[in-house]
């Protein structure tokens, strides 16, 4: 019967094929629509590290001017001062902790004819890897005990290794960084987050760097540190004054692995701050954040305005185009009104009929999702090319998408469908047998 | 008149239909006036002048790695043969560029004091060329003179006593005249005195979606810094070929740093506003897309509605009406359904509107662009109903005598 019945929507839909033209744009547009900003949405709000994301926390604490709070006092600073995360890194509370801040530096060829090459670097402590699950190919990272006798090491990023040494196993060598010397202790294979979860302050679909060195290594100036920095009291001249300072720089993850873990760091945090108030510091009231990882970019709204705005509107476009088909499958269906009386009266019952119009309507809803799907895969190319760099690797579609473009077009239409159909099986039979 | 009491009597026969396309009417209205007054509020922010002579300049980063490096003597080397260079107007160091989304700004305040209010301003750290290099236009006081500008130590916290800023800041720190700012002494980190000795026409901050963008000054420093950026303007028409000759004269004339990063300000302006651009391009080809679906929309309905009256047409062409009255008719049709879908489009995209500017801070609508909205869905209407009313007009009087 379903055979049948696909024959003849099939004879149905060819013989009406401007109208049925026009239905299966119009669903393919609107599915287009949807489903390219439905993607972009989805890749910005994805996990970026499903397994232990709960586990992850940023730290913020609200070290801000008691006269002109940070964000009117709705939030807490976004990043952290040097006083307060070193003074966190030495207290190690928690299972594991990392510091870091933005950095850009130089790295000098030892052939001279080479042409120096300039990267960006991520200045962080040895946690940082095993936290974020970095994958190496080779070497490890660098030990706690790197971090506190400043040793000059550095994790190279797969790319950085390719362009300077081939791609070969470079662990051991060294290599000239702002004039000093480095030693390599491991490499990383690609990883890229998307979003960049672990540092959001300079943009959240940014690549990761190209380096990585010892987060200690800023204060001893030979490394020179980047990114955002906001003071709210004038520090005095040079390093030691500026790290001593009110000024924040730096982003501060802990891992926790447990409720009753996180609720003692909570502890730990208020303790700390409530000594800090001793030496005149964190004049505002008291208010420590620990956010977890989809919290945090949830907290920083990672999901630009502009995305979320489209979807809406995407959505509506939808709308628009299911109204458009509903009145044309309505048209199309009563205008079979004779048809239908004939099959009626011929002893056609009302559930037959509804499947035979359901399954029409199926059909040109499958039809306008692959039409959707084909047109999603444009747009996302368009506004791939459109955004540039912003939009890179947010823009394609996984097999999970394309599922939901079909899912989504074919109950779209069947929805559509459910009106007209159901009109269509109410058609009095002698009504329609008298006039003929 | 009094074919429209016949007609909605007519309609009312057949609501759903009618009310579907109203329905569609509605939303489309809804859509498209929010989309285009999206449009018009990025257009009029990328419309926005920053200030500086944008079609002949250019920027390059200036990375020093050698250990050693006499950082004083490399920049003034820099400088003139920079501004030596036959074709280029005028070059000068700076710590940001406009519109580049990245740079410094700092609260400047008319009272000293931890507790007093201050406006921030971006800060371009910059020498006595400046003016002459960006292309500005000093409207009042004068330019810094050579005596006036210091050295900046990497991490230096004071600042000089001479500043000139934009005609924005001016109004911001005096509200009533912007003109008394002009040798008036205010607070930097609040509360060192810096004085207020010109005045520019305008120059832009480097954010453009800072709310204030317009907020900016000149700092008489040139930086001892091992990251700078050098901004160079050439005469008309020679930057794209002395972008080339410049990166290689001064990647050849000193090897302890590299030139890197070179771009020109048009490519800066299009990357800043790439963002904006995009979504502009998005949202039109939705509000042409969206208009025609309704209209093809239209067309399809009254062609059914038409194919199934056909007897009735041809009876009443029978009865002695006039082509022209049968066309009208479904006109009229088309301009009552319309009415309908517009009225509660209108409402739709006032609600629209309101929550938009709830969620995304947007502005609130003006009444013209809804105006807008309604003349072009009503002439859509009409198009698209046209070609189906000429042929149910075409529909011969015999057609009624004929049975199916």
């Amino acid at each position: 019967m379903f055979n049948y019945y696909l024959r003849l929507a099939w004879i149905s839909i060819l013989r009406h094929w401007g109208l049925s033209l026009l239905m299966i744009s119009a669903i393919g547009l609107g599915i287009g629509a949807a489903m390219t900003t439905i993607t972009v949405n989805y890749l910005m709000s994805a996990n970026p590290i499903p397994h232990k994301s709960e586990q992850l926390y940023y730290v913020q604490l609200d070290s801000w001017d008691v006269n002109d709070p940070f964000d009117e006092g709705i939030n807490p600073p976004d990043q952290l001062t040097y006083t307060d995360s070193t003074n966190l890194m030495k207290a190690k509370k928690a299972f594991r902790q990392n510091v870091q801040a933005q950095a850009y530096g130089v790295i000098e060829p030892e052939d001279a004819d080479l042409l120096p090459i300039s990267v960006s670097a991520r200045a962080n402590s040895a946690d940082f890897f095993a936290m974020f699950d970095v994958p190496f190919i080779y070497g490890t990272a660098w030990s706690q005990q790197s971090d506190i006798s400043k040793e000059q090491v550095m994790v190279l990023s797969k790319k950085i290794n390719d362009q300077i040494f081939g791609g070969e196993n470079s662990v051991g060598k060294t290599i000239k960084f702002d004039g000093n010397i480095f030693k390599i202790i491991g490499v990383i294979d690609h990883w890229q987050p998307k979003p960049r979860f672990y540092d959001i302050t300079t943009g959240a679909f940014n690549e990761s760097e190209d380096v990585f060195v010892p987060f200690s290594l800023i204060a001893e100036e030979k490394i020179r540190r980047s990114g955002n920095t906001n003071c709210w009291k004038p520090s005095g001249d040079g390093m030691a004054a500026f790290l001593a300072g009110e000024c924040i720089w730096i982003q501060f993850w802990v891992e926790l692995r447990s409720e009753q873990e996180k609720q003692d760091y909570m502890t730990f945090l208020n303790a700390y701050v409530e000594e800090q108030k001793q030496y005149g510091r964190f004049q505002r009231p008291m208010d420590n954040r620990l956010s977890n990882v989809m919290q945090w970019l949830e907290k920083q709204e990672v999901v630009a305005d502009d995305a979320r705005m489209m979807m809406t509107m995407s959505f509506m476009f939808l709308i628009v185009c299911l109204l458009n088909t509903v009145g044309l499958l309505l048209a199309k269906f009563l205008g079979k009104a004779p048809e239908i009386g004939l099959r009626q009266a011929l002893g056609a019952s009302k559930a037959t009929l509804f499947s035979q119009y359901m399954i029409e309507s199926a059909c040109i809803g499958f039809a306008g999702g692959l039409l959707g799907l084909a047109l999603s895969f444009l747009g996302l190319i368009g506004i791939e090319n459109l955004y540039g760099e912003y939009m890179q690797g947010l823009a394609t579609l996984d097999t999970t998408m394309m599922v939901l473009a079909i899912t989504l077009a074919l109950l779209c239409t069947v929805l559509a469908g459910l009106y007209p159909t159901w009109r269509a099986c109410n058609i009095s039979p002698a009504q329609q047998l008298k006039s003929q | 008149m009094l074919e429209t009491g016949l007609i909605i009597r007519a309609l009312m026969r057949n609501k759903i239909g009618a009310l579907l396309i109203a329905l569609q009417i509605a939303l489309t209205l809804t859509i498209i006036v929010n989309a285009i007054f999206m449009i018009q509020d990025r257009q009029s922010q990328m419309l926005r002048s920053s200030g500086i002579d944008e079609e002949n300049t250019f920027y390059l980063t200036n990375t020093i790695f050698k250990q050693d490096y006499n950082i004083q003597t490399g920049l003034q080397t820099d400088l003139n043969t920079l501004r030596k260079t036959p074709g280029v107007i005028d070059a000068i160091q700076i710590n940001a560029i406009p519109l580049s989304g990245g740079g410094w700004s700092s609260g400047v305040q008319t009272e000293a004091g931890e507790d007093k209010d201050s406006i921030g301003a971006a800060v371009y750290m910059v020498d006595d060329h400046a003016i002459n290099t960006l292309g500005l236009e000093l409207i009042a006081g004068e330019n810094f003179s050579e005596t006036d500008i210091q050295w900046r130590k990497s991490g230096q916290s004071t600042w000089p006593d001479k500043v000139i800023i934009s005609k924005a800041l001016a109004l911001s720190l005096f509200p009533d005249d912007w003109n008394s700012a002009l040798g008036k002494t205010i607070y930097i980190s609040q509360n060192q005195t810096i004085q207020i000795i010109g005045i520019l026409k305008q120059l832009q901050a480097p954010w453009n979606g800072w709310d204030g963008v317009e907020r900016s000054m000149l700092v008489p420093f040139q930086m001892e810094s091992k990251g700078s950026r050098l901004f160079i303007r050439t005469e008309p028409g020679k930057r794209d070929e002395l972008m080339p000759l410049i990166e290689k004269t001064l990647a050849e004339n000193d090897k302890g740093r590299i030139i890197r990063s070179l771009r020109t300000m048009e490519e800066t302006r299009e990357r800043s506003y790439q963002q904006h651009n995009a979504t502009n391009k998005i949202l039109s080809t939705v509000v042409i897309t969206l208009t025609i679906i309704t209209g093809l929309g239209i067309v399809g309905l009254a062609i059914f509605s038409i194919n199934r009256r056909t007897k009735q047409i041809g009876t009443r062409r029978a009865l002695g009406a006039t082509r022209w009255q049968i066309m009208r008719y479904f006109m009229i049709e088309n301009i009552i359904i319309s009415s309908v879908g517009i009225l509660i489009g209108c409402m739709g995209a006032v609600a629209l509107n309101m929550w938009l500017v709830k969620t995304f801070e947007l502005a609130p609508i003006n009444i013209e662009l809804i105006l807008f909205g309604v003349v072009t869905l009503f002439i859509v209407g009409q198009l698209a109903v046209l070609y189906p009313a000429r042929k149910a007009s075409m529909i011969s009087p015999a057609t009624a005598t004929r049975s199916v």
